[in-house]
């Protein structure tokens, strides 16, 4: 398999008990591409996106990563292999500083030998957020700050610099915007846009089709746990997307599958 | 906004631009106190002149009243070991009542392991087990203690973190447990006569002395190591601690065994320390501990509070105790005023708290 394919998904699908919230999923994404995930409530966004990352184990399909077939245990696996993921809910813990909150799980640490009780390189991460939070033109007023005093706009950029500081190889975000101000959504974008430009790949699960238009090559529409389209943002126009998420049309490629 | 080094606008980690912290608060608090009582023993007319703080009699040819002093920490040092554990727990936004009685269960096992084997001549009258536990190297007691406390500790944690039993629920459960391993040990006898080894690690000032190295150590340990951070996220935010790859049940079951292994620490020194061990040992530490780290600014959700405020939660916990004495009003006057500041801690925190947000 070629090393352009960013990540590729054949038959990914997950049940929950008698639930079938994601059935046969074939996805695909190149270099430097930049996809959104769109459907209505329940379509099986999120949970393609968990399969992904490894927060929860499939029931079936397969996943490759740069043409490496990946087996994720859990969502640290996922990040060790360039997996970053902003969740829907801000995996941020409230009462640590912006430092803490990026390298949490992941610490840059001296005297490893001391196990649990290895010390922190406060220094280091320091550096390396400043770096990271430079590289994505996010602004915080003071990282040593606690989340809990910021702005949810502020979190949002908190939890998006994370990808930045890992050198990711694929970053996907799930619903960035959802709970943003006009001008918080503007800075998400902005750092969205800078994504595109260093040409990092990344996948959107969105629910604003403007924001889906102005910033991703393609849109993937999910429906009743199935791909029903694939769409070249270049081909298709917001009525069209809007007529595959509440099922008036359906793929080509997926007539036989989608119900 | 000043412009940093960094070039890119805000951003910064300005020192200065850190907010007040806490542990500022309580130290105010602990100064106000004393200046109460400094007031009182200045005002109140049976009290002729005494100063709480200060050597008024130029008995010690100092300037602090050092006797005071000395009593006043002392009084609060075992607790205080107690307490730097029920801190760590609190912070992952659980509580351990088990402490108390785990102070008397170790404290009996220790004593045990610690006998001489002849009092004045005569075998041990209160010996627990034969000869060859008798005048053993102080080690032993002490690790013994420990051991018992790890596993106690590991537990609680186990079904805390693996059976998702409620911590105040488990923990209420090991309270329980540890009073019952205390009176069954030895028949509800005390046991007695320990090596004069074992008696050195309790006199005098030494109890104060366990309870500032391992103050001084587990401030270090929760500030600057792994441990300490991962303790904090998973009380400020299990869910995010879980997602980031933190093993949080493992976790959990570490800060509990740390936390036991404290108040089991607590128990052998306080049997050094009388000399004595019994059943009823301990009791109400577990919540006088917890009342320290809360006067000390720990919020029970979880994710804030540290090592300072507990240890300057515990120094209000012995002035206030010494100051009441001080001013001869007896016990009971002395536990209504100890609730009063206790919920007064947590009103004040609360009201900051809802000021900064």
């Amino acid at each position: 398999m070629s090393e352009d394919i960013v990540l590729k998904a054949e038959d990914l699908t997950k049940h929950y008990g008698g639930v079938h919230a994601l059935e046969g999923a074939d996805f695909e994404m190149k270099k430097g591409e930049h996809v959104a995930i769109m459907g209505d409530n329940g379509a099986g966004k999120s949970t393609f996106v968990r399969q992904i990352t490894g927060v929860e184990q499939r029931t079936r399909g397969k996943v490759w990563l740069y043409g490496e077939e990946v087996n994720f245990a859990g969502p640290l696996d996922a990040r060790e292999a360039g997996i970053e993921t902003v969740f829907q809910t801000l995996a941020l813990a409230d009462d640590l500083d912006v430092p803490d909150n990026l390298f949490l799980g992941r610490e840059k640490t001296f005297a490893n030998w001391l196990g649990p009780f290895r010390i922190l390189d406060y220094k280091g991460m320091r550096k390396a957020t400043l770096a990271g939070l430079e590289k994505t033109a996010v602004k915080i007023p003071n990282i040593r700050n606690t989340i809990q005093n910021m702005s949810g706009g502020q979190r949002q950029c908190v939890a998006i610099a994370r990808t930045a500081t890992f050198q990711s190889r694929l970053t996907i975000m799930d619903e960035p915007t959802a709970a943003l101000g006009v001008q918080e959504t503007e800075q998400v974008e902005h750092i969205i846009k800078t994504l595109k430009e260093n040409s990092e790949p990344l996948i959107l699960v969105s629910h604003n089709m403007r924001q889906v238009f102005d910033l991703v090559d393609r849109i993937v529409v999910f429906r009743r746990g199935r791909i029903c389209a694939n769409l070249a943002k270049a081909d298709t126009d917001p009525q069209d997307v809007v007529a595959y998420i509440t099922g008036a049309k359906t793929g080509e490629e997926y007539r036989e599958s989608a119900l | 906004m000043e412009e940093t080094s960094h070039g890119t606008g805000g951003l910064t980690f300005d020192k200065s631009k850190r907010s007040w912290p806490n542990e500022m608060n309580i130290l105010l608090a602990l100064i106000i106190i004393i200046v109460i009582f400094e007031i009182l023993g200045q005002a109140l007319p049976y009290m002729k002149d005494q100063s709480f703080l200060f050597d008024s009699r130029d008995r010690f040819d100092s300037i602090f009243n050092e006797a005071r002093l000395k009593i006043i920490i002392l009084q609060v040092a075992i607790i205080g070991i107690i307490a730097l554990g029920v801190t760590q727990v609190i912070i992952t936004a659980g509580i351990d009542l088990s402490s108390g009685p785990l102070v008397a269960a170790t404290a009996m096992i220790a004593m045990s392991l610690a006998q001489t084997e002849l009092v004045n001549g005569y075998p041990n009258p209160k010996a627990v087990f034969g000869v060859w536990a008798m005048d053993l190297p102080v080690i032993i007691p002490v690790v013994a203690g420990l051991i018992f406390g790890a596993m106690i500790g590991a537990i609680n944690g186990t079904f805390i973190a693996y059976f998702r039993i409620p911590p105040f629920i488990a923990t209420l459960g090991m309270f329980m447990i540890c009073r019952g391993i205390a009176l069954w040990w030895s028949g509800g006898n005390p046991v007695s006569f320990p090596t004069e080894s074992f008696k050195s690690i309790g006199a005098g000032m030494m109890p104060v002395f366990w309870f500032l190295s391992l103050a001084v150590i587990f401030h270090f340990i929760l500030k600057y190591t792994v441990y300490g951070k991962h303790t904090y996220a998973i009380g400020s935010n299990e869910e995010a601690a879980r997602m980031s790859g933190i093993n949080v049940k493992r976790h959990k079951v570490l800060v509990y065994m740390i936390a036991s292994m404290l108040a089991a620490f607590a128990g052998v020194i306080l049997s050094a320390k009388a000399s004595t061990a019994q059943a009823g040992m301990g009791e109400f530490y577990e919540l006088f501990a917890i009342a320290m780290a809360v006067i000390g600014g720990i919020s029970l959700t979880g994710g804030r509070g540290s090592i300072i405020g507990t240890v300057l939660g515990a120094m209000v916990f012995g002035v206030i105790r010494s100051g009441f004495t001080f001013v001869k009003l007896d016990g009971s006057y002395q536990l209504m005023a100890m609730g009063g500041i206790i919920i007064a801690a947590v009103v004040l925190d609360q009201y900051r708290q809802r000021n900064k947000a």
